[in-house]
């Protein structure tokens, strides 16, 4: 497959994965502040929202203040802001109409409706009308992006590095909620559980909308039949194989998928990712917490980034022929 | 200006024969049904992304430079027997037309015979003296051509075919022939049942069919890419329609790279050769080593590997020299020469600005005649006579005059009117058709019909889709 299709490919399943993860968070934040709280806490996770995304500096720029509405609309339909919702969607159509003869017919027109109606609900004051259903909308398409291209491509190349964008994506975007959610409840680092803190009410809110934002909530239940404890959070969100937004999850699909594209020039890409896949599966949450979960992470952060520019270099966009 | 010879009913408004099912089905279709599906076959298009560009437009949504364009619900409908003739004439023209450009590029028979004026050719900016003495697979260097055709009445109410224009560089619309089929089969499937249409489908097989044919001599297994300046181009989603219909690479000129007298596309599993390249490129940039030094659009080195037979390019470099509007007149007179035979399809008479007999008939005529720029395109560069004012008609003598043998001018036919969808209801608007015209060196193939583009203004004879032309299905009636 030609090196340029297959970098579309890539970012298009990045940016629609971005544009499902960005939805996400403000779906979370957006119904945490339906609850009745302290407005501190509120507002706490919508400025918690432009850090995981490294966007304060530049929405300090456009917007006086942090309020709901700015950060949301700054996160929808803000043009300029690269992360946004919109810009996500249109680079993903745009990526998808650049190799719409790699993908299969329905792949592409599922892509280029969600352009269309995007735009159409915008437009139209859906949005401002019922943010709930409108990033409820989001989750949908990148749901439906997913499965039609899992459910009508050949299993060749052209879905390997779409596979391969979705769970970089995923990772990367998993890793940095957990980062910015631990250490706005923490003020500092998390080393795990400390007695001298009292579980307070609040808590439960502020675990429970990070495990919903990841569709989380009823798989803690299940996987531990236990109240909330932040470090099961953790666990659940960074070790768990079968948790499918878990730092392990995305890891082992990329790596399989890796596997799959392999050439004359790819092996320290994959050895590398082997070797962050191995962490994943034999690590532990004690030892993961002891060394800091903000380390931990911020190192993650960089591994995977590290395997990105790995990944360009070897397939996307080769130096030389 | 006289009425129009229509393609579904009679001066007398009688439904011509190979019409009557289909204006019978018609009559049964309510207005508001038909508007439904109007709608319908919008949303589709949109959906499917079968758009356009306008270069320096913008989209409804204010951001991209995508339209649609239009589609017309009712089919032009070609009876079988007419179509038999044009198929005939259609292939004879071609094979003509590429026997001259491989003469033009070798023997110049033509020339040294005096049928066509020397200096019209080897002054032509469409003369590729690179080209001279390069052998092409086959000896054909139009693969694939365009050939429009207008149909024009007679004073007796029968109409006439004319060739209009040759186009063999990069002829494009074939997607929306075979898009419009698809269109009309899924809004009204049992049109399809009542009568037979025959098929077009086939296309992308007998394309993929014809450049595998004329890969370089020796390659068994040809790696045939589709070659596209890249998605901002104005016709981009038909090369990625048929890159896709054909199952073969998309390629952009930043994909593919010389090395050692051949052609690779870089994949992710390394330099991969490429045999045939199906270039929906202009001449100018293919190679910026060799022609417009600031092209991003080719490959370095392309002319090299090409002169030297290890790669094929479809269609060839320099077939300009024979589509020119200043070498049409001629295409009767090739036809005689190389095969001894009289044309089937007319020549619409033309005037060549550059002898001063016809130059002083035109300045005299222009408000009768269509003037053209000989290289001009897409309906730019044109003036229609009947249709312009007085200021725009002495605008455009100054600019003829100032440089005649840049313009050529044929009397405005009455091209054929067919019912159209428009605001007010259903009325009679201009037409044309592109038939689509395949040469392997093997064989030369068609399908039947072609495109059929419609002018949607009343009273407009230019159906360019940039100046707000539409298209129909094209059918032709099997009996």
């Amino acid at each position: 497959m030609l090196s340029r299709t297959a970098d579309h490919l890539f970012w298009m399943a990045r940016y629609m994965e971005r544009a499902e993860n960005t939805a996400r968070m403000l779906d979370v934040n957006y119904q945490t502040s339906l609850l009745p709280q302290s407005t501190d806490m509120a507002l706490q996770g919508w400025s918690g929202l432009l850090s995981i995304s490294e966007l304060t500096w530049s929405f300090s720029k456009k917007y006086k203040e942090v309020s709901p509405r700015s950060v949301m609309d700054f996160m929808v339909r803000d043009e300029t802001n690269s992360s946004s919702i919109v810009a996500c969607l249109r680079a993903a159509r745009e990526n998808a109409r650049a190799v719409r003869g790699a993908l299969t017919t329905e792949v592409w027109e599922t892509q280029n409706q969600t352009w269309i109606e995007f735009n159409r609900m915008l437009k139209g004051g859906a949005f401002e009308r019922d943010p709930g259903t409108f990033f409820e909308w989001v989750k949908f398409r990148s749901h439906l992006s997913r499965g039609v291209t899992v459910g009508t491509m050949l299993q060749d190349e052209a879905l390997h590095f779409l596979r391969i964008g979705t769970f970089l994506e995923r990772a990367d975007n998993t890793a940095r909620l957990l980062d910015v959610k631990f250490q706005a409840l923490n003020g500092g680092d998390y080393f795990g559980p400390d007695a001298s803190r009292l579980q307070e009410e609040v808590d439960f809110y502020h675990w429970s909308a990070i495990l919903r934002s990841v569709s989380g909530f009823e798989i803690y239940r299940k996987v531990y039949r236990n109240v909330i404890h932040p470090e099961k959070v953790a666990e659940l969100l960074i070790l768990r194989p079968d948790m499918p937004r878990s730092l392990a999850a995305c890891m082992n699909e990329a790596v399989a998928n890796l596997a799959l594209v392999a050439n004359q020039q790819s092996s320290e890409t994959i050895r590398r990712a082997g070797r962050l896949q191995s962490d994943l599966r034999y690590g532990r949450i004690d030892e993961i917490l002891a060394t800091g979960l903000h380390a931990y992470l911020t190192q993650f952060l960089d591994r995977v980034n590290d395997l990105g520019v790995g990944i360009s270099r070897d397939f996307l966009v080769p130096m030389a022929a | 200006m006289k009425s129009a010879f229509d393609e579904m009913h009679t001066a007398g408004k009688v439904v011509r024969q190979h019409y009557g099912v289909y204006d019978e089905w018609l009559q049964r279709q309510s207005l508001e049904s038909m508007q439904a599906r109007r709608h319908e076959a919008e949303m589709i298009f949109r959906r499917v992304g079968i758009t356009f560009a306008v270069y320096g437009a913008k989209d409804e949504e204010g951001a991209g430079t995508e339209r649609l364009i239009p589609f017309d619900l009712i089919p032009r409908v070609i009876p079988k027997q007419e179509w038999t003739r044009m198929h005939a004439g259609l292939r004879q023209r071609v094979t003509a037309l590429n026997r001259f450009i491989e003469d033009v590029y070798h023997e110049q028979e033509i020339l040294k015979a005096g049928v066509v004026p020397a200096e019209q050719v080897l002054n032509n900016a469409q003369f590729r003296k690179e080209m001279m003495g390069v052998k092409v697979p086959g000896g054909v260097y139009s693969h694939v051509s365009g050939i429009d055709i207008v149909r024009a009445g007679n004073p007796d109410g029968s109409g006439e075919y004319y060739v209009l224009e040759d186009n063999l560089r990069v002829p494009s619309g074939v997607s929306y022939m075979l898009e419009n089929r698809k269109m009309m089969m899924r809004l009204f499937p049992d049109l399809f049942s009542i009568q037979r249409v025959a098929p077009v489908e086939h296309y992308p097989d007998l394309l993929l069919e014809t450049l595998r044919a004329v890969a370089p001599a020796g390659v068994n297994e040809p790696t045939v890419v589709v070659l596209t300046p890249g998605m901002y181009n104005s016709a981009y989603f038909e090369h990625a329609f048929l890159a896709q219909q054909m199952g073969v690479e998309l390629v952009e000129g930043q994909d593919l790279v010389v090395r050692e007298g051949f052609v690779y596309m870089r994949t992710t599993q390394g330099p991969k050769r490429v045999d045939v390249i199906y270039r929906r490129v202009d001449d100018d940039f293919l190679d910026p080593a060799v022609f417009r030094k600031d092209s991003t659009l080719g490959c370095a080195g392309l002319l090299d590997v090409y002169r030297a037979g290890n790669i094929t390019l479809s269609n060839a470099i320099g077939t300009g020299i024979a589509d020119d509007k200043s070498i049409y007149p001629y295409v009767p007179k090739m036809i005689e020469f190389y095969l001894g035979e009289k044309p089937i399809l007319n020549n619409v008479p033309t005037y060549l600005c550059r002898e001063a007999k016809d130059l002083q008939y035109v300045l005299d005529h222009m408000d009768e005649l269509v003037v053209k720029e000989v290289h001009g395109a897409g309906g730019y560069g044109m003036l229609v006579g009947p249709a312009a004012t007085k200021a725009e008609i002495a605008e455009f003598s100054a600019v003829v005059k100032a440089n005649p043998s840049n313009y050529i001018a044929q009397p405005t036919l009455s091209l054929s009117t067919c019912p159209t969808y428009v605001d007010s209801g259903i009325a009679p608007r201009h037409i044309d058709l592109r038939p689509y015209v395949l040469s392997s060196g093997k064989d030369v193939q068609t399908v039947p019909g072609g495109l059929t583009r419609v002018a949607l203004k009343d009273g407009s004879l230019v159906v360019n889709s940039s100046q707000g032309g539409g298209t129909k299905d094209t059918w032709v009636l099997e009996d």
